[in-house]
Order: structure tokens, then C-alpha cells, then sequence
């Protein structure tokens, strides 16, 4: 029996509207994935690649301008504001910057029974016991209630917002970042206990961030986002291994590795820089051979069990060999 | 190494925020050298003082502090610490260049980026205008700027942030120094254009034969980079060596706790 | 951001000092009124024009009132009259920025313009015409003051607003599932009060000028009650015989407004405004 997704993501879209003379914004462009309970999939790419935007249009923080975002087998894209606030008791989101994402003139006890006052998660005379309680879940002494967020480093910070994220019990978490502010050591054990969190809880992570090799070590599967659609999409160990677009390659290969030899040896292979356009001609057939405009499917190809990879962005040197007819779009 | 002896001899060098008496000590008497074309790297958590000592060998503060400092910062064999302002403006851009994360905060928004680079090259060479502008867009090439002379009249915000990196870049090296001191400078970029300043920095060391000094909290950005590596923790050099020494076997626990929490791209989940 | 507690530069809580102990003098004057003073402000003696004397410490007005009597009842008059507009104007101040901070869009539009409106009027023609208008009774004056002064306080709370509502918190308040009004009090209010308590002193300053100015027209209190303004009025023609009696007042006038202008600046520099 096929188990139906926790979050199941359609051809979303999101489009900022001209402002000041400068025109729209096509920040996400068709971004379809799927994510199952227990699972983590990580959502990379660079500045601008339209991840962030992708992660707040499925928490409905940014409403999307195209597409449906299904949580528990509910649309959420069409949603009244008042069913969606009770939404959010099963999507949580955690941000990349923990100095910043805490109340500064709240205690620590005032975050952590925000979430449990809004949605009646426990009764009033229970908070002190469930703060109590989720203190200790992300590690960090109960008696600290009374502190203001000033007080404590940035990975304790991240702590508390992992604790208010988790205050609900929610099924999914949007993680945007979530360590990338931090210094190295205090990232290894962020990354520790979202990954004990998880096979705790049985929460599902849509983990975005730019640092693949954080992303390996907590993604099941994997999602590449370039220009605002996703590039290749498959099994987190399948694309590390043998990733297929372009610009994954190149992504993949841009890491720094922390091996003097292999990273000299590295740096120092004159790298062609694939040139990768941003807005491409309607090129056919595409780089797999399929006429899409003939065949009127998807510009989206299986490349092996679960590993999806889009002919979209693909370097025009590449094109230019496949497609004896580029340019007449 | 060279027999000239180093370029800059750093001993017991201390820094600490706030005017002398009341000062809370960031840098704890730290000794090293770096040798005419060598290229050293400073490794460290954020706090441990590695960017006060890049700043503190051009005798600079991070932005809004104030820094006593202490020992001898040996450049050349002339001691930076004791020089005269004036001609200590001599050194900094000149002899010993600076590049930080942030380039947008470096460079002056009403300008165009030829300007800026035409000022520092005439203020510091005494070349003619058009003199200036052609190493300008010399300068923008070697970095690696596509069509340099017309990009040079752009303004800052018309560079993305990896471009804006290159034109600071250019402007560090404009005056061919002998040390580049690097803050990290690609940790604000997207990791396919930090490979892209990487090689640069790589190239511009071999091309113009200079000393880099790259700091960074990143084991993998210093990986390739460097010969010499010295780990900061709490204002002190806890470790120095080679760097495939110091990679193949930490002798440090800080060391080994660093480089232990990098995360490995070649290592997965482990399975739930 | 700013995450230290305000931490006072000696000089703020040397201002904040001086202001505080001045306002505790306003304040004074304002609850204690009629018990400090040695007589009835309106009870008249032959002796008019005196200089001072130990039974008139200031000596008396045109028709032989105690100068000092009318100083401390007019005082707490034109002082009630001024805290009572400006409390009015920040209530009005802070729904209105905030909500046009908040929202944006059309109501933000809509409530500026209509601002910017009052705004454009010179502030004495405005007062002149509402009270004109409404009659000059004191419920009156103060809601002519509050209108005045309204469209300064809702941009003081607007501004702010603006940009903490893009703070991250904010957006985290929002995920986590908080009502928007919650958000606006209380994710967004608190961190915007020290502008404005600044502000609110600064227009507290104003007012006392706008307030004495305005009676000192014939729009403020009715008499026989005297007030700063009035008494400054009917003075006018005897400077020369009792030069007190323009002097008192005009002192007085410049001791609150100057009480409100050293407060504001304690408290600018004690709650470090304008470092964010």
C-alpha cells in the first residue's frame, strides 16, 4: 500500500510584483516535490535560487501566486486565515538566524508558552511542566525559563527556537538554514539533535540550506533548486554519488573538501566554470532527445529509481552539441 | 623559504578592546612569521581573535571598537607597531593589502568601482589619469571581470556579491604588495563562486609572487590554500604546523574537536 | 539589534536627573495646586500693581490678586490641559501608526494622506478655527491640541514599525500560529516605545507653548480661572509698572517646557534612541 505524503508540494509558484520601475519577480517557477513522515529532504542551492521563497510559500508565510501545498491531505494555498493558524500547529519553522528570530524582551519561558497558549496545545496550569519539558528535549537545563535570549550563545538560541518549533508536536518543520549562522562545533550538535529529534519525534524536516555537505548528513533525499525550479530531485545518496545536472556537478564540485591533498588537487583542475544560462530558449528536443512541445510532457526525466532530473538550465555548449535545432524557440 | 629572512615577524603580540588599564584582553601575546611568498592560515571559532590579529598587524580595529596593542609586528624588519602614522599609511594597501567578507561595506556606493580604483592607484603609484585607468582595467582582467573597461564605470550595487569580492580583490592587489591579508573572504558567497575567489587567490599568489594570509573558520577553504596553519582558540595559537601535518594528525584536542565537527560531503546519514 | 539592557551614559542620567526633579516640581504644582497656594487666586486687595512684599512674595496683579496664588492655580490649569492632549494625542498617535505601519498597503496610504492633511494646516490656524468652530471651552481646547498633535506621534510609532515588523521574531510570532493583532502588541509595540516616549516628551514641550499660546489669544480657559496664557495677556500693558507680572508667567512657561525638553534628552540618551 502506497502511503499517501505528509506534504505533497504541486507546481507552486511565486511571482513578487514590480516595484519601483523594477520588473516582476518569477521567484519560484513550478517547484513540485514531495516529502513522507519521518523523512527529511534537503532543498539546495544558491543565493537567489528561490529556496527560501519555496520553503515560506509551503508555510504559507509568502502566499504562493500558483500551485497547492497539501499538509495531512489539506490544501493549505486556499485556506482561511483562521483554519490556517490552526494549521500551523502541524508545520513549524525554524530560522537561520537565532539572534535574531527570538522576542529580545521575552523570557525564555514567555517563547516557549506562545505556541502552547495559541493553539490550547496543554492546559494553563500544565505550560510550566511542558516548557519544562522541552527544555530538557533540545538539551538545555529547565531553570533557564526566566533568562532573555541575550543571555545564551547563538547554538543555545537555536536550541530555544528548536524547542518553541517542537512546542505543538508538529508532523512537519521547515528548517531554513538552521546552522549556517553558527560557528562549526556548535553546527555539529544542532545538526546532532535535529537528527535525535527526528528519529524521536518522527518528524519530517524540509531542511533548506546552501552547505551540501551539512545537507548530506541529515537528508534522505535530495532537491536541487536553480532559477527558481528544481533541477534534479532523487535519493540524497544517489546524487551525491552520481548527480546529473550540470549545475549539481558543479555544485558538488565547488565544496570545499577538508583534505589538504585532494582539495589542492582540486583547486587546481582548471575548472571549465560551466556556463549556466538563467533564462534559456525553448530548446528541442532537449538534451535527453524528447521533443517536449511534440510530446507535451514535462520538461522532467527519470534517470533512474526515484532520480528525477529537469532539461531545464543545461550549459549551451551542451545544447549546442545535442540540439542541431537550438534557437528556434 | 627565503634567506632574506621573513617578511613579517610577529612576536608576542597582544590585543585587547577598550583603552589601556580597563581593557579586556581578545589577542594573549601570539608569536609567528610568514616568509616572503608564503601563504599562512589562521583557523578559528568566531571570538577566538584570528580577525583582530589581521587587523591589528595594519594597526586597524574591528568597526567601532577601540584596540590597545602590545609586542612587535616586525615587517621587513621595520616594527609596524612604532611607525609613524604617516608612514604607516605607507605600508597599509601598499605593501600589506587587506580583503574582508563584507566587500559592499569596503566600497563607496557614490562612486563607480574604475574610480575607486584610479584614487588608490594615484594616490599610491603618483600615476596620470589615463595612466591609472588603463591598470585599472588591467587590474579588473586579472581578477577575472568580463569586458573590465566598461564594467569600471559601474557602481558596487551593479556587482553581484562575488564580483563585488573580485573588484576589492583588485583593489587589494593593485599596488602589487607583498602580503595579502584575506578575512574571510568568501564566507559571505555561494560555495561555486567561493571556488571561484579560491582560484584566484591561488593564481594572483603565483602571478604576482606575494605572502597570503587567509583567515577563516573554514577547515576546507584553508585545505588547499596554505603551507603553514595555525589554530586559534581563545586568543592564543594552540596549534601550528604544516597543513597536511596538522590535517593527517592534530596534536591539540581543540584541533581534533574542529576538525572532527566538519561535516564530510562524502559521508551520509547514517541510517535511522 | 540591540540585545544589552540600555546601559545610561553619564550624561543621559545626569540629564534624566535634573528633568525628573523638574517634573516633580510640574507635578507638584499640578496634584497640590490650590493647597500651596498662600491665597485665593481671585480674591482681589486694594494694593494693585505691588511690588514683592512678605505678604505677596511676587507682589500683585492689575487688580491686587497675589501673583504667586495665580501662578501655581494657573499653572496647574495650563499643565492639566497639556498632559490631557498629548495623552489624547498618543492614544490616538499609536493606533493610528501602528496600524498603518502594521497593515501598509491601503490603510496605511489612507491614514497618512489623511494625516499629512492635518499636518499641512499651520497648527494656530487649525487650533483657531476648531476652537472657533466648537466654542473655547477647555474639553474643547484639548481635543484641538490632540488633533494638532496626532499626525507627529503616528509618524513617530509608524517609522519603527516599519521595519520591526521584517524582523525575523516577527515572522517566527507569525509561523508559530499568533494572531496578527498579538503580533502587532505584542511582538511589535514593545520594541518601538523608546522613540516614542521621546517623542511624547518633546510634544509635551510643545504643547505647554501651544496651550499658554492659545489662551494668551482668548481661546484657552475662560475666566476669571487663570492660566499662564491669559495672565500673560492681561499683563502686557503694565510692563512697565509691574514687570513681575510678565515675568512670572514667562518664567514659568519656560521652566515646563524646558522640564520636558532636558527629559527628553535624559531619555534619549538612556534609552539610546536612534541607535538601532
Amino acid at each position: 500500500m502506497i502511503e499517501e505524503p505528509l506534504l505533497s508540494v504541486r507546481d507552486l509558484r511565486v511571482t513578487f510584483p514590480p516595484r519601483r520601475g523594477r520588473p516582476a519577480v518569477r521567484a519560484v517557477e513550478g517547484v513540485s516535490f514531495d516529502l513522507r513522515r519521518g523523512e527529511t529532504l534537503g532543498l539546495v542551492g544558491e543565493s537567489g535560487s528561490g529556496k527560501t521563497t519555496t520553503g515560506r510559500a509551503v508555510l504559507q508565510l509568502q502566499r504562493p501566486s500558483a500551485g497547492s501545498v497539501r499538509l495531512l491531505g489539506r490544501e493549505l494555498t486556499d485556506m482561511a486565515s483562521g483554519d490556517l493558524r490552526a494549521m500551523r500547529r502541524h508545520m513549524q519553522f525554524v530560522l537561520q538566524n537565532p539572534y535574531t528570530s527570538l522576542h529580545p524582551r521575552m523570557t525564555v519561558g514567555q517563547i516557549l508558552s506562545e505556541p502552547l497558549a495559541v493553539h490550547r496545545a496543554v492546559p494553563p496550569n500544565r505550560r510550566a511542566e511542558r516548557v519544562a519539558e522541552l527544555l530538557s528535549l533540545v538539551h538545555l537545563d529547565p531553570k533557564v525559563v526566566d533568562r532573555y535570549p541575550h543571555e545564551f550563545s547563538g547554538g543555545q538560541r537555536q536550541r530555544i527556537v528548536i524547542a518553541r518549533a517542537l512546542a505543538v508536536n508538529p508532523d512537519l518543520v521547515v528548517c531554513d538554514e538552521p546552522v549556517s549562522a553558527l560557528d562549526v562545533r556548535t553546527q555539529a550538535q544542532i545538526v546532532q539533535l535535529l537528527s535525535e529529534l527526528q528519529d524521536k519525534l518522527g518528524l519530517s524536516y524540509l531542511f533548506i540550506a546552501h552547505d551540501l555537505a551539512i545537507v548530506r548528513s541529515l537528508a534522505h533525499r535530495l532537491a536541487v533548486m536553480f532559477g527558481g525550479r528544481i533541477v534534479e530531485l532523487g535519493d540524497a545518496d544517489r546524487i551525491y554519488e552520481t548527480p546529473v545536472h550540470p549545475y549539481t556537478q558543479s555544485l558538488l564540485d565547488a565544496v570545499p573538501i577538508p583534505d589538504p591533498a585532494l582539495q589542492r588537487a582540486r583547486l587546481a583542475r582548471v575548472a571549465p566554470e560551466p556556463h549556466i544560462p538563467r533564462h534559456e530558449a525553448d530548446l528541442s528536443p532537449c538534451c535527453f532527445g524528447e521533443d517536449h512541445r511534440a510530446t507535451g510532457r514535462p520538461r522532467w526525466h527519470e534517470v533512474g529509481p526515484g532520480h528525477h532530473v529537469s532539461c531545464h538550465f543545461w550549459p549551451t555548449a551542451q545544447a549546442g552539441a545535442d540540439g542541431a535545432n537550438a534557437g528556434q524557440g | 623559504m627565503s634567506d632574506a629572512g621573513p617578511l613579517l615577524q610577529v612576536r608576542d603580540l597582544t590585543a585587547a578592546f577598550g583603552r589601556a588599564g580597563a581593557a579586556a584582553p581578545v589577542v594573549k601575546g601570539i608569536s609567528f612569521d610568514v616568509a616572503p611568498g608564503e601563504a599562512v592560515g589562521f583557523v578559528g571559532e568566531s571570538g577566538c581573535g584570528k580577525s583582530v590579529t589581521a587587523r591589528a598587524i595594519l594597526r586597524l580595529a574591528p568597526e567601532g571598537a577601540s584596540v590597545t596593542l602590545g609586542g612587535r609586528v616586525a615587517y621587513r624588519g621595520r616594527d609596524l607597531l612604532q611607525l609613524p602614522a604617516r608612514e604607516m599609511e605607507q605600508v597599509r594597501g601598499r605593501r600589506i593589502a587587506m580583503v574582508f567578507q563584507d566587500p559592499m561595506a569596503s566600497l563607496n556606493p557614490v562612486m563607480t568601482v574604475g574610480q575607486q580604483i584610479d584614487d588608490m592607484l594615484r594616490h599610491h603609484q603618483n600615476l596620470s589619469r589615463r595612466a591609472a585607468r588603463r591598470r585599472t582595467v588591467d587590474l579588473l582582467g586579472l581578477v577575472g571581470i568580463r569586458d573590465p573597461a566598461s564594467r569600471a564605470d559601474d557602481y558596487p550595487h551593479q556587482f553581484s556579491g562575488g564580483m563585488r569580492q573580485r573588484v576589492m580583490i583588485a583593489m587589494a592587489v593593485s599596488c602589487e604588495p607583498d602580503l595579502l591579508i584575506a578575512d574571510e573572504p568568501t564566507t559571505a558567497l555561494d560555495v561555486t563562486v567561493q571556488a571561484q575567489i579560491l582560484r584566484l587567490l591561488l593564481r594572483l599568489r603565483h602571478e604576482l609572487g606575494m605572502a597570503l594570509m587567509l583567515i577563516t573558520h573554514d577547515f576546507g577553504v584553508i585545505a588547499g590554500m596554505v603551507e603553514q596553519v595555525f589554530v586559534m582558540h581563545r586568543g592564543e595559537i594552540v596549534e601550528r604546523g604544516a597543513v597536511d601535518a596538522i590535517f593527517r594528525d592534530p596534536q591539540h584536542p581543540y584541533t581534533r574537536a574542529l576538525l572532527a565537527a566538519i561535516p564530510r560531503i562524502e559521508t551520509a546519514r547514517r541510517s535511522s | 539589534m540591540n540585545d544589552a539592557a540600555p546601559r545610561p551614559g553619564a550624561r543621559g542620567r545626569l540629564l534624566l536627573t535634573i528633568g525628573l526633579v523638574m517634573l516633580a516640581v510640574l507635578v507638584a504644582v499640578m496634584v497640590l495646586g490650590p493647597s500651596l497656594a498662600p491665597y485665593s487666586p481671585s480674591r482681589t486687595t486694594p494694593d494693585s500693581l505691588a511690588g514683592p512684599t512678605a505678604q505677596h512674595w511676587l507682589g500683585t496683579d492689575s487688580i491686587g490678586r497675589d501673583l504667586l496664588s495665580r501662578l501655581i492655580v494657573g499653572g496647574r490649569s495650563t499643565l492639566l490641559i497639556t498632559f490631557a492632549s498629548v495623552a489624547l494625542a498618543l492614544c490616538a498617535g499609536l493606533v493610528l501608526g501602528l496600524a498603518s505601519g502594521y497593515l501598509g498597503g491601503r490603510v496605511d496610504l489612507v491614514v497618512m494622506r489623511l494625516l499629512d492633511v492635518i499636518f499641512a494646516f499651520p497648527v494656530f490656524l487649525l487650533a483657531i478655527a476648531v476652537v472657533a468652530a466648537l466654542g473655547p471651552t477647555v474639553p474643547n481646547l484639548i481635543l484641538t491640541i490632540a488633533i494638532v498633535y496626532t499626525p507627529t506621534l503616528a509618524r513617530v510609532v509608524r517609522a519603527p514599525v516599519l521595519s520591526v515588523k521584517r524582523w525575523d521574531h516577527v515572522e517566527a510570532a507569525r509561523s508559530v500560529g499568533v494572531r496578527e493583532f498579538d503580533i502587532a502588541t505584542r511582538h511589535v509595540l514593545p520594541l518601538v516605545v523608546s522613540p516614542i516616549i521621546v517623542q511624547t516628551s518633546l510634544t509635551l514641550a510643545n504643547t505647554i507653548f501651544t496651550v499658554t499660546a492659545l489662551s494668551f489669544l482668548g481661546l484657552g480657559p475662560p475666566p476669571p480661572d487663570p492660566n499662564w496664557g491669559s495672565m500673560l495677556a492681561e499683563a502686557r500693558q503694565f510692563m512697565e509698572l509691574a514687570p513681575l507680572t510678565v515675568i512670572g508667567p514667562a518664567i514659568a512657561i519656560v521652566f515646563a517646557s524646558l522640564t520636558f525638553i532636558v527629559l527628553a534628552n535624559g531619555l534619549r540618551e538612556a534609552l539610546d534612541v536612534g541607535s538601532r
